[in-house]
């Protein structure tokens, strides 16, 4: 889950640093700071709101959340690196975490992630070439008693087959050209 | 009817999600009276005198963390661990989605126990859909003056806030939990101090289980002796049971402790109804999910209750029940539970961070049958060596339980997996892998 400071380019100050933030994610922003003893404390839903307007926490992401909590970008950039759930690389538009954990592979799991590679072309940690799902098989959602199971977007979907998974796919698809 | 359900009122109120629908039931009638008629120290006293104890893994009693608190330190914070990632859980789940102002509530009496005036709900990552849910009886709690300033004209004022975690099982452990909800990576902090006495901004702090809060509105507004005419004597209540794995119905079910046994759990009409398959057998049970030992069939008639479950030689935990049927590969399940330990371990002590790995290495090694005898024997060795409070926190002593439980029981399983040698393997020590 650490992760390493490879990228030399985010510790140097930019002449031009960009806000990329909406104003309405800004004026969220400091509601949220408001909710916490300190700025340092707000971080995580910051950098969700980040992620959701960035599409990924991308070196300016980085620094922009930085900026507006005082902190260091290297920190911002190792709270960013532990949890799973932010990326510092680009995912599709939608990801797809089928939970693969003993309880789900009990019920059939690791046979629903090995359809659904093929249904999507792509392994795990792979996302299609045309942007849309980033493919992911992540450890227990709490939806064990529902296997197989998965999130997209962290929206639960439950009681799964390849038919029932092709239809999502097929409306999360229509919904972006729609 | 065995279940009884003090928390999961939903099964039989479909709509008491909404608030009206809850204070119908009897719902915030405990709140209310306790800002207006109860001193902080009475609501202790009940919440003691009740015995509630943990529910998120430990077992500790509630009351008595309460009173733990200081007096005269402000402010003081209440957090709620939502965090529940253990495999095999969803009962908090369940409880958010479905009964999400008992769960307000318990955390607003819990607060005015220790006379905080801010409280954190700190959900896991993958909660979002659940938070919706809970944030919005959260609001309609403020309309209604449940919470805010001067609740209910009293002179106590109490903010609720919701904290999204993000996907990092180790920020279920209570102290990691709090460097993650101040912004820093979420490691665990040496204990002592406790967070009763340096917790959040290290300010007085309790800590429960979103089980645990949801026990408390009813254990105040019906009293001490109600909640202990359920359970035991040193189990008071009743537990949320996960059931998942290879039974009929997995699903949460509501039971008096020390009411029922495992066997009835997973075969009773009104419980798991069984294996999901035919003329198949019970090979193991794991009781706590991935973290505490496997049970062999011999185990089925155990009581679940948190002595009777120990003294079986494993533990009550979260009681999230995973079955598993005489088709399940045991090296392949202790695979999958050490593949997860591994995963999530946060890295900041050694013992957890290379014992892990090895441990893992070693079992995919036996799994995929390149392994030899001596693999297994140094497998046992490097779960051993990481236990005696080596480890920082018990991240690091629950990944071996997958390992020595199923050596323990299902050896066989190992040796017929790997290459026998005529020493036995006991000869070769040597650092392989
Ligand atoms: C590795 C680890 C993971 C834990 N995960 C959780 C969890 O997801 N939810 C929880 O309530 N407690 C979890 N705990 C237990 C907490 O540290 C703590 O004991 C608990 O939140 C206290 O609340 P309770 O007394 O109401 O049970 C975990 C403990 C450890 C060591
Ligand atoms: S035991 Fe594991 S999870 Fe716990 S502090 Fe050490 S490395 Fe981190
Ligand atoms: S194991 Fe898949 S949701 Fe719990």
């Amino acid at each position: 889950m650490m992760t390493s400071l490879k990228s030399g380019n985010i510790l140097e100050t930019a002449a031009q640093p960009t806000t990329r933030l909406s104003e309405s994610a800004l004026r969220e922003i400091d509601g949220l700071i408001k909710k916490y003893a300190t700025k340092r404390s707000a971080i995580m839903p910051v950098l969700y709101i980040a992620q959701a307007e960035y599409g990924y926490l991308t070196h300016e992401a980085i620094d922009e959340v930085a900026r507006i909590l005082e902190l260091d970008p290297t920190e911002v950039l190792s709270i960013a690196g532990f949890y799973t759930l932010y990326f510092t690389h680009p995912v599709g538009r939608y990801v797809v975490q089928i939970c693969n954990d003993l309880p789900c592979a009990l019920r059939g799991a690791e046979k629903f992630v090995t359809e659904v590679r093929q249904e999507l072309g792509i392994a795990p940690n792979e996302t299609t070439p045309d942007g849309m799902f980033t493919l992911e098989a992540v450890p227990c959602i709490a939806a064990c008693d529902n296997a197989p199971c998965m999130q997209v977007n962290l929206e639960y979907y439950e009681k799964l087959t390849l038919e029932k998974a092709r239809e999502i796919f097929a409306q999360l698809r229509q919904a972006v050209k729609g | 009817m065995e279940q009884a359900f003090v928390i999961l009122r939903h099964r039989e109120i479909p709509d008491i999600q909404q608030l009206g629908t809850y204070i119908k039931d009897g719902g915030y009638e405990a709140w209310k009276r306790a800002v207006k008629e109860m001193t902080a120290d009475q609501v202790i006293d009940v919440v003691k005198a009740s015995g509630l104890r943990g529910r998120g893994g430990a077992g500790f009693p509630a009351g008595v963390k309460w009173s733990f608190v200081p007096k005269n330190v402000f402010p003081k914070y209440v957090v709620v661990n939502g965090d529940e990632s253990e495999p095999g859980t969803f009962k908090d789940r369940e409880i958010i989605e479905q009964n999400p102002h008992q769960l307000v509530e318990g955390v607003a009496l819990c607060a005015y126990a220790i006379q905080a005036e801010i409280a954190y709900i700190y959900l896991r990552g993958e909660f979002k859909a659940p938070a919706r849910i809970l944030q919005a009886a959260i609001d309609e709690a403020y309309q209604a003056g449940l919470l805010g300033k001067n609740i209910q004209g009293s002179n106590y004022s109490l903010n609720i806030y919701l904290h999204l975690g993000a996907g990092a099982y180790i920020c279920g452990e209570e102290t990691a939990l709090l460097e993650s909800l101040e912004g820093k990576l979420g490691q665990p902090r040496l204990r002592p101090p406790f967070p009763a006495n340096v917790g959040l901004y290290a300010k007085p702090t309790v800590i429960n289980n979103v089980e645990t809060l949801a026990n408390v509105p009813p254990i105040v507004r019906k009293g001490a002796e109600w909640y202990r005419s359920f359970g035991t004597e040193k189990s008071p209540g009743t537990k949320i049971f996960c059931l998942s794995g290879m039974v009929k119905r997995p699903g949460n079910y509501e039971v008096p402790l020390g009411k029922i046994k495992i066997r009835d759990l997973i075969f009773g009409e009104e419980f798991g109804q069984g294996l999901l398959a035919e003329g198949r057998t019970v090979k193991g049970v794991l009781p706590a999910g991935a973290s505490a030992p496997v049970l062999p069939e011999s185990a089925l008639d155990t009581l679940l209750d948190y002595e009777s479950v120990a003294a079986a030689g494993s533990m009550l935990g979260s009681a999230s029940f995973i079955i598993m049927d005489n088709t399940v590969d045991m090296v392949w399940a202790a695979t999958k539970m050490v593949h997860f330990f591994k995963h999530e371990s946060c890295g900041k002590c050694t013992p957890c961070r290379e014992g892990t790995y090895w441990m893992l290495n070693l079992l995919e090694k036996i799994d995929h049958g390149h392994g030899e005898q001596r693999d297994v024997i140094m497998l046992g060795n490097v779960a051993q060596q990481m236990l005696g409070g080596k480890c920082f926190c018990l991240l690091g002593d629950f990944s071996t339980s997958p390992v020595i439980s199923t050596l323990k029981h299902f050896r066989n399983e190992y040796d017929a997996k790997v290459q026998l040698t005529p020493d036995g393997g006991v000869g070769t020590h040597g650092a392989h892998g």
